[in-house]
């Protein structure tokens, strides 16, 4: 009798011993960092006087103003109005480049699958700072095939890292080291579509082509929805390109994208309350976009099920 | 491996022979995929090959011969990134393998203990605590990495190897396959065999779940070696020891003295070149062996 006590209380304490080390962490590592963050954004410093000896600066209670500085701001508009430009570019293009890719891995009869799959995966091995730093050089025109080839053909050379072509620029980093991976996701759905699927369509006389939209798609529209919605949250994290980027060129400022601003009050400017409150404004539109985004594709799948 | 092979359909059409009186050759391959593949892969090894050639280039040759020309300076170009800074960058080298190999060891194990716990026992709290986790999943790095900072900061452990392995030992991606792949691969009913054997849940979970757990946790370790070998943002608040950087960081400090000193270029081109070779050569052996059909578990949960 007690023995079987003790062993069921030891079945019940189980899962909360294996799960101790994940929660110490997550306590030290996400929870205190964003408590503290919270913290920080309705604080202030103080300044006593000359600011001069212990005591002269405290900090003190802000209320919600660095919130509406923050908001108020013309240039943390700037950053996210420029990463939406870029994200307008990258998810559409990555995510198509990446269908299209999968779509045609599973096709009857290609040739030299594995290597191609393998090829267009590799990116995903590189760090986003070697890539922008490899695509960087490929933008100067005097290390770049493509000025190169403009060249010699007599047309005009864009500079790629100024202006409306820095987003292109920018945008194909992100497209080139994300297609691979978004790639694979899809694939490996479509190829977990069981063959019978096909058959009848095939008897019917139904092109790749029709299959492939009125099949293919449709099956694997939920990984399509994975991928969206990390490419989202990637997108508005953007980050370690444009820094990579901005030594070789003066268009990108050290704001360019709302993440560079925050670094760049907290440790540029030192201003550590107005950063957390810019960092506490991005994770919440995050937050927001990603339930928001999550609810719809949940209701949409429900709905199809009922049908 | 073969848990996985056995959940995933019949091989699509693709991947079968023609039949046995197919049609001839010609017809056999489809052109237009098979073009559209090759591009895809020429636009994905541009500027690998670049980086190739670009390396064995002297400073002078790579802003005036043509791009895709092979240079006569790559013995040079090797002395002089040995040479940089008495061998930094071999340091740098040796920190990435750490921070990426330590880390990704770590991080596996804790999401193997959390995966498993979710997964197996019924108890209360389970999915707020899974939820939670999860939610680290959306968190910005640099919401979190910011205060990481001044937190451990205060705490005296700024620059240090401890700064940067930390806070991406708890990865919520990995948690959240491992718990799927110990739903999938360990059976409740041989989890309950072994308590019937008088087996302790520890050793239940040591010597039975985790050998069965073992295809999807090397996953796991893999795109979490991958994830810290690619971090740039936490190094760079992290870190402000050179000795201490891993290979991004200090390629990302010899470009920005190189916007000064064109020089340097030809030294971020070959060290470039060099760090990614590891990468590469790790993904064409373990290409063979990586099961990605674990991330379409993901998709389909």
């Amino acid at each position: 009798m007690t023995s079987a006590r003790r062993k069921a209380y030891g079945v019940k304490g189980a899962p909360y011993a294996f799960l101790l080390p994940a929660t110490i962490l997550f306590a030290l590592f996400f929870a205190l960092p964003i408590g503290y963050a919270i913290w920080l954004s309705l604080h202030k410093v103080q300044v006593k006087g000359l600011g001069l000896g212990s005591g002269a600066r405290s900090e003190v209670w802000a209320g919600l103003e660095n919130y509406t500085d923050a908001l108020t701001d013309s240039e943390l508009l700037h950053g996210a109005l420029r990463v939406l430009g870029y994200g307008a570019i990258v998810i559409p293009v990555m995510l198509g480049l990446a269908l299209l890719f999968a779509l045609m891995l599973d096709t009857d009869r290609v040739r030299l699958a594995p290597f191609t799959r393998l090829a267009i995966f590799l990116p995903y091995a590189i760090p986003g700072v070697v890539a922008a730093l490899l695509w960087g050089f490929l933008y100067l025109p005097d290390v770049s095939p493509f000025y190169f080839v403009l060249d010699k053909l007599g047309m005009p050379q864009p500079d790629l890292l100024d202006g409306g072509p820095l987003y292109l620029a920018l945008s194909n980093i992100a497209v080139w080291g994300g297609t691979g991976f978004n790639m694979i996701v899809i694939y490996t759905s479509l190829r977990a579509i069981p063959a019978e699927v096909y058959e009848a369509a095939k008897l019917d006389g139904a092109t790749p082509l029709q299959i492939a939209l009125r099949i293919k798609i449709p099956m694997v529209a939920p990984s399509l929805v994975l991928t969206f919605f990390f490419s989202i949250i990637a997108t508005l994290q953007v980050f370690s390109e444009p820094t990579t980027l901005k030594p070789l060129t003066n268009s990108v400022s050290t704001t360019w994208s709302p993440l560079m601003k925050v670094y760049q009050d907290a440790f540029g400017k030192s201003d550590i309350h107005s950063a957390a409150a810019t960092a506490v404004i991005i994770a919440l539109v995050t937050l927001a976009l990603s339930f928001g985004f999550l609810r719809t594709a949940n209701s949409r799948t429900r709905q199809e099920e009922a049908r | 491996m073969s848990s996985l092979a056995v959940r995933k359909a019949a091989p699509a059409a693709g991947t079968t022979p023609g039949t046995a009186q197919g049609p001839p050759l010609r017809r056999r391959i489809a052109f237009v995929p098979t073009l559209t593949l090759l591009l895809g892969a020429l636009y994905c090894l541009l500027p690998v090959a670049w980086v190739a050639i670009a390396a064995t280039k002297s400073g002078r040759e790579l802003f005036s011969t043509f791009t895709f020309l092979p240079g006569t300076g790559f013995a040079e170009n090797l002395k002089d990134l040995n040479a940089y800074r008495d061998g930094v960058y071999w340091k740098w080298m040796g920190n990435s393998a750490l921070y990426a190999g330590l880390g990704a060891l770590l991080s596996t194990a804790v999401s193997a203990l959390s995966g498993y716990a979710l997964a197996i026992y019924r108890f209360r709290g389970r999915e707020t605590v899974f939820n939670v986790l999860l939610a680290g999943v959306l968190m910005p790095p640099v919401i979190l990495a910011i205060p990481q900072y001044l937190l451990l900061a205060k705490a005296d452990l700024t620059d240090s190897y401890a700064s940067v392995l930390l806070p991406l030992v708890l990865s919520p991606y990995g948690v959240y396959l491992a718990r799927i792949y110990a739903t999938a691969a360990v059976p409740g009913d041989v989890v309950e065999a072994g308590r019937m054997d008088g087996a302790s849940e520890w050793r239940i979970f040591t010597r039975i779940a985790l050998p069965m757990m073992i295809p999807g946790l090397v996953t796991v370790f893999l795109f979490q070696f991958v994830a810290v070998w690619n971090n740039f943002l936490l190094p760079y608040i992290m870190l402000s020891d050179d000795e201490k950087f891993p290979i991004t960081l200090g390629l990302f400090t010899l470009l920005e003295q190189g916007a000064n000193a064109p020089a340097l270029y030809t030294l971020v081109i070959t060290g470039a070149l060099l760090a990614v070779i590891p990468l590469i050569a790790l993904f064409l052996v373990i290409q063979r062996f990586w099961s990605l059909d674990l991330l379409s578990g993901a998709v389909k949960s």
